[in-house]
């Protein structure tokens, strides 16, 4: 059950994130982001972490791709001209030649790693107690660094947005 | 398979009684406003105009779905489906109730419970802006577009004053799960003041509820389909049942937002007085309703009165006879008296948005936006900090 739905669930991970390059506009690219993000917060929660998967459509799929799709519908973007032409090599071979070479390439990497073992589904302490108590002890030093690196990301935005100084 | 089976239960019953909450929602909304403007409202159809929903769905069933011309279709069909399901969703993790054995089942007056309850109901609702966003962006219409970019930037302004007035109750409750967040506010201080959120919170609850007028686009701050600026706003394309689905989605946010409320700062199922005395309060309420309908039935004002209001008194009278008798039966009593007081909660909530609603008149939308960010967020902020100090040190 838990195989899957983890199978079904990081297939539509993959959709969704070979559709948002795929697509020509930018809010259906948008759209398969939210839909990446998502799913990912399905096999977080699958692991365990419902803290974090509950964060991760909060905080990105309800908050910053809102901010995305706001943007992108007030500049008013429209479809994407195809500025390149495709060789007809290119058209009939790419795609094999493409499957290939990530073939190649995930079978290189694979034998290079030392052998670890998988993860078990729900195996992580993801519940709010645990994340908490964790930030507040073994990554307090991090966590605060982060947040101040945030304020000054937003301090500059705000600099930069400013006409006159 | 006993768990399955009691689930299918629970999952039908809800539903059934979520999507008659919502048809009778706008009845009860047309009736209060109509009244507070010295109307009658809805009249024709059935007594009282009760059967007008029923009118309402039929119309808008055999209506013609249009298709605009130059829309997206796929994110124009798309958007109410998406708006309508999320709006659905929550209620699946509201408790309505306690824990109740009938015979050899056990089980609670809630669909499921998860340890993180209330992050689920901010994630949905923080996702529902979509289908308002993508609906006014898909109808390729200015107006609509307008309408769907104010709901964006409306609901994230709104969504931050709401998350903090959300996180000072969690704080002093210590968890993230509803069930337990009632639990907490059981009890009472000095034997008959509720230890409801309410009254540590009360900035807290004004900030949540100021917020969520906001979130679910009600007045005063329905900026998102301002009629006399944008037609109707983002549905402005939209007919029939997809113009439908919108209309569910507002009014099922609006549900949902009142019963985090009632879970979070007015105690969900528990009374507000003491057991042996709040086990009466429902006799009374509609046995005095059934009297004051039979006075009126006896002394009729219209001709139709002398019919419908002993029908109505005969109604009040007999759920009051079942409040009565109930006293006598241990587990219909602790189902009963946890609806009586969940739901009487949530439709005071609920009538307090149509009564604002047919009081204040809209924002402006640069007031809307300067409220949220100097207004309810520096509030909320304050509040959230004076609670942690609190927690921080009345705690070991």
């Amino acid at each position: 059950m838990t195989a899957l739905i983890f199978i079904i669930f990081a297939a539509i991970a993959v959709f969704c994130g070979i559709n948002l390059v795929v697509q020509t506009h930018p809010i259906a690219s948008a759209l398969s982001l939210i839909g990446v993000m998502g799913s990912l917060a399905v096999l977080y929660l699958q692991l365990g972490g419902e803290f974090i998967a509950a964060a991760q459509v909060i905080v990105y799929a309800g908050a910053i791709m809102v901010l995305f799709v706001f943007v992108i519908m007030l500049l008013n973007a429209g479809a994407e001209a195809s500025t390149f032409q495709v060789s007809r090599f290119v058209k009939y071979l790419g795609a094999i030649l493409l499957a290939a070479f990530l073939g190649l390439i995930s079978l290189i990497i694979q034998s290079t790693l030392p052998r670890t073992e998988g993860v078990t589904f729900g195996a992580f302490q993801g519940t709010a107690v645990d994340i908490g108590r964790k930030l507040f002890t073994t990554y307090l030093w991090p966590f605060e660094v982060t947040s101040v690196l945030i304020l000054i990301a937003i301090v500059g935005a705000i600099v930069l947005a400013r006409k006159e100084i | 398979m006993n768990f399955f089976i009691v689930s299918l239960i629970k999952v039908a019953v809800v539903a059934f009684v979520l999507l008659t909450t919502l048809a009778y929602l706008q009845w009860i909304e047309r009736k209060v406003i109509a009244h507070v403007q010295l109307r009658v409202g809805p009249y024709r159809v059935g007594p009282h105009g009760l059967l007008q929903p029923l009118a309402d769905v039929v119309k808008l069933i055999t209506k013609e779905g249009l298709m605009p011309s130059h829309v997206n279709r796929l994110f124009y069909l798309l958007a109410p489906f998406v708006a309508v399901a999320l709006a659905l969703t929550s209620i699946a993790v509201i408790p309505f109730g306690p824990e109740i054995k009938i015979g050899p089942v056990d089980t609670w007056m809630q669909l499921t419970d998860l340890r993180i309850g209330i992050l689920f109901v901010l994630a949905v609702s923080s996702i529902g802006v979509y289908g308002v966003a993508l609906g006014g962006w898909a109808s390729n219409n200015k107006y609509s577009l307008l309408g769907g970019l104010r709901s964006s930037a409306q609901m994230i302004s709104y969504e931050l004053p709401m998350a903090l007035a959300v996180v000072a109750p969690l704080l002093l409750a210590n968890t993230l799960s509803f069930r337990e967040m009632v639990n907490y506010q059981s009890g009472y201080w000095l034997g008959f003041i509720p230890r409801w959120n309410l009254f540590p919170e009360i900035f807290g609850f004004i900030v949540f509820m100021i917020a969520s007028f906001a979130e679910t686009n009600r007045v005063p701050f329905d900026l998102p389909e301002a009629e006399n600026e944008l037609v109707a706003g983002f549905h402005t394309e939209y007919s029939s049942m997809s113009f439908a689905a919108f209309f569910m989605a507002e009014y099922a946010n609006m549900v949902t937002v009142t019963c985090v409320a009632t879970l979070l700062f007015l105690g969900g199922w528990q009374p507000p007085f003491p057991a042996p005395y709040s086990d009466f309060v429902p006799i009374l309420v509609f046995a005095a309703a059934g009297l004051v309908a039979l006075y009126h039935g006896l002394n009729p004002a219209r001709r139709m009165d002398r019919f419908t209001l002993p029908a109505t008194a005969l109604l009040f009278l007999g759920i009051a006879a079942i409040f009565g008798l109930s006293l006598f039966v241990p587990v219909a009593k602790e189902i009963l008296m946890a609806l009586f007081w969940f739901c009487g909660k949530v439709l005071f909530l609920l009538f307090v948005f149509i009564w604002v609603r047919a009081t204040l008149p809209r924002f402006r939308y640069d007031q809307l936006m300067r409220f949220a960010w100097t207004g309810l967020f520096p509030l909320a902020m304050l509040n959230l900090l004076g609670t942690g100090l609190v927690v921080a040190l009345t705690t070991k």
